[in-house]
């Protein structure tokens, strides 16, 4: 499935949903639904820094050059906006990541989460992610 | 002054909450419920409008013209000056310096008085519950000058360790800078015991008001404290604006926080020397407008009296708690002696981020986080807590909306 395709398949998924209960229980269960991240990965350097609640990253590289992410956080609303985010970023090679925004965000109601005051960790997260994408895209150029 | 009235029950409160407009509004497709009074107060008609008249018929800069328009600004400014001054009680307008708000009142006394009285091993005396306005400002001097800083503990019910702050006191201490009134716990400080004992000691102390002003009536020099500082947008004023108060012979001798003008006395290229206080102080042309607004915010709650407004602040804060811990789940942060105006609550199963989200959805509005704390939520063990602080043109129908709001949040999370 391309970029394209994931954000797409994101936003008919949210389609379904008629009312702002129905998208948030559904980001809820998202969220519960994400692969737990190993404890040795909830360290502070792995945090990103946020004013409200917690969110952890971190991420590789496999074989094939595509970046890997994986995430937590302690709040339940942003722990599926970062599944979210991970499903749409990882597996994807760092060029794709740099140049792809998350327009699904603002399809699916979600865009309020993005804004300063919210400082959930969502905005950081995103640029947290593309920081990670440059960082392989400038290794994978100097090997 | 108007006068007060001592009862409330006589006091027409929902006509007082009809001075605010921005409360009757629907926000998520329901009434707004304003429990963010902590972060900042609503601005009633009567401040809004005097704004906007300076604006519209008095413009023009302070204390520099000679023209009309430029006196007529200028006694409107210094209006608020002699307001101030007999609403906090101090001896003269002299002792109250105009500044941008709270924070930047304390800067001015960590960075004047400090660079004049701290010098290496000197101790300055904080509590852990200080909102970071009051902590960081007195880190940076203390890095400077080597004075060392110490901490007031904080017991389990968000009460300071006085026993902890008598052994702290010693001829080292310097400053002793206390928080009247916790905007995370809601804790009522003894301060005026506090600066007894910084006294004796011979330690100056500077009270950080913020939260204290807006809700009781305060009287400095019944404090007795060196400095008190508040800002104007938590009072039903405007924001950008702020006051600090501090005892004439410390101002007197106390050096220019800033340089520009306004400030001066005389300048040339060899040797500048300085205005005296108040005006030492305000460097550039001030927030005019803000000031003459802070004057109309201390007209309409004097118009209410402080007294009458404790009260029934008193009387809802106490509802609040009492409605609160009916929930199940749901601890309070902070359990003082005295409270005011504010309730903070943690659930074990629900991070505030998402409680302050899904209220919002139902019009609520109330403050998540670390509330600029962050020492004494570590205290309390806690990352973040919801906060609802009120003020007196809430109602208790504003409570219950909130603790339906609590409970829905606990069925959406299930």
């Amino acid at each position: 499935m391309t970029i394209d395709e994931k954000q797409q398949k994101i936003i008919g998924e949210f389609q379904a949903l008629s009312d702002w209960q129905e998208r948030y229980k559904h980001i809820i269960k998202l969220g519960q639904s994400l692969e737990p991240l190993e404890e040795k990965h909830r360290v502070e350097e792995n945090l990103v820094r946020g004013c409200q609640s917690q969110v952890w990253l971190t991420t590789e590289l496999d074989e094939d050059n595509r970046v890997v992410f994986r995430a937590d956080s302690d709040a339940a609303i942003t722990k599926g906006l970062v599944a979210l985010m991970v499903r749409f970023y990882s597996g994807e090679d760092p060029d794709t990541i740099l140049t792809t925004s998350p327009q699904f965000i603002k399809k699916i109601g979600m865009q309020e989460h993005l804004s300063p005051t919210r400082s959930n960790g969502l905005a950081s997260m995103i640029k947290q992610m593309k920081i990670y994408a440059m960082a392989y895209k400038s290794k994978l150029q100097n090997s | 002054m108007a006068e007060t009235v001592a009862n409330i029950s006589t006091v027409d409160f929902d006509k007082i909450r009809k001075d605010f407009p921005v409360l009757d509004q629907q926000v998520n497709g329901r009434p707004l419920v304003y429990l963010d009074n902590g972060a900042s107060s609503q601005m009633p008609v009567q401040v809004a409008d005097r704004i906007d008249h300076y604006h519209r018929r008095e413009h023009s800069n302070v204390h520099r013209g000679i023209h009309t328009l430029s006196q007529k600004a200028t006694d409107a400014f210094e209006e608020t000056r002699k307001k101030v001054r007999d609403f906090i009680g101090a001896g003269s307008e002299n002792e109250i310096i105009y500044t941008t708000g709270t924070t930047d009142s304390i800067n001015l006394v960590a960075n004047s008085f400090g660079k004049l009285y701290f010098k290496e091993g000197d101790q300055i005396i904080l509590t852990e519950m200080e909102h970071h306005a009051n902590i960081v400002p007195w880190q940076m001097i203390a890095e400077q000058t080597g004075a060392e800083i110490k901490v007031i503990p904080v017991d389990d019910n968000g009460d300071l360790d006085m026993k902890a702050y008598k052994s702290l006191l010693s001829e080292k201490t310097k400053m002793v800078a206390v928080v009247h009134v916790s905007n995370a716990l809601g804790t009522v400080n003894p301060v005026k015991e506090i600066t007894d004992l910084a006294h004796n000691s011979g330690a100056a102390v500077l009270v950080d008001g913020a939260q204290a002003v807006p809700h009781q009536p305060v009287d400095v020099q019944e404090i007795g404290c060196d400095f008190y500082a508040f800002s104007a947008h938590k009072m039903c004023g405007p924001t950008g604006f702020g006051i600090l108060y501090g005892k004439k012979e410390y101002l007197d001798a106390m050096p220019p926080y800033r340089g520009g003008g306004d400030m001066i006395d005389k300048v040339s290229f060899e040797e500048t020397t300085y205005n005296v206080a108040p005006f030492k102080f305000e460097a550039g042309t001030p927030p005019i407008a803000a000031g003459i607004g802070l004057g109309a915010a201390i007209d309409y709650l004097e118009n209410i009296g402080m007294d009458v407004i404790a009260e029934k602040e008193a009387e809802l804060v106490n509802y609040a708690v009492e409605e609160l811990q009916k929930i199940d789940g749901l601890r309070m942060i902070g359990t003082p002696r005295t409270r005011a105006s504010v309730a903070s609550f943690v659930f074990d199963e629900i991070h505030a981020s998402d409680m302050g989200t899904i209220l919002d959805k139902r019009g609520i509005a109330v403050r998540t986080g670390h509330h600029c704390a962050q020492p004494i939520l570590r205290r309390f063990n806690v990352p973040a807590t919801t906060r609802a602080s009120l003020s007196f043109y809430n109602t208790k129908e504003d409570i219950d909306r909130l603790v339906d709001g609590i409970n829905y949040v606990k069925s959406f999370f299930e």
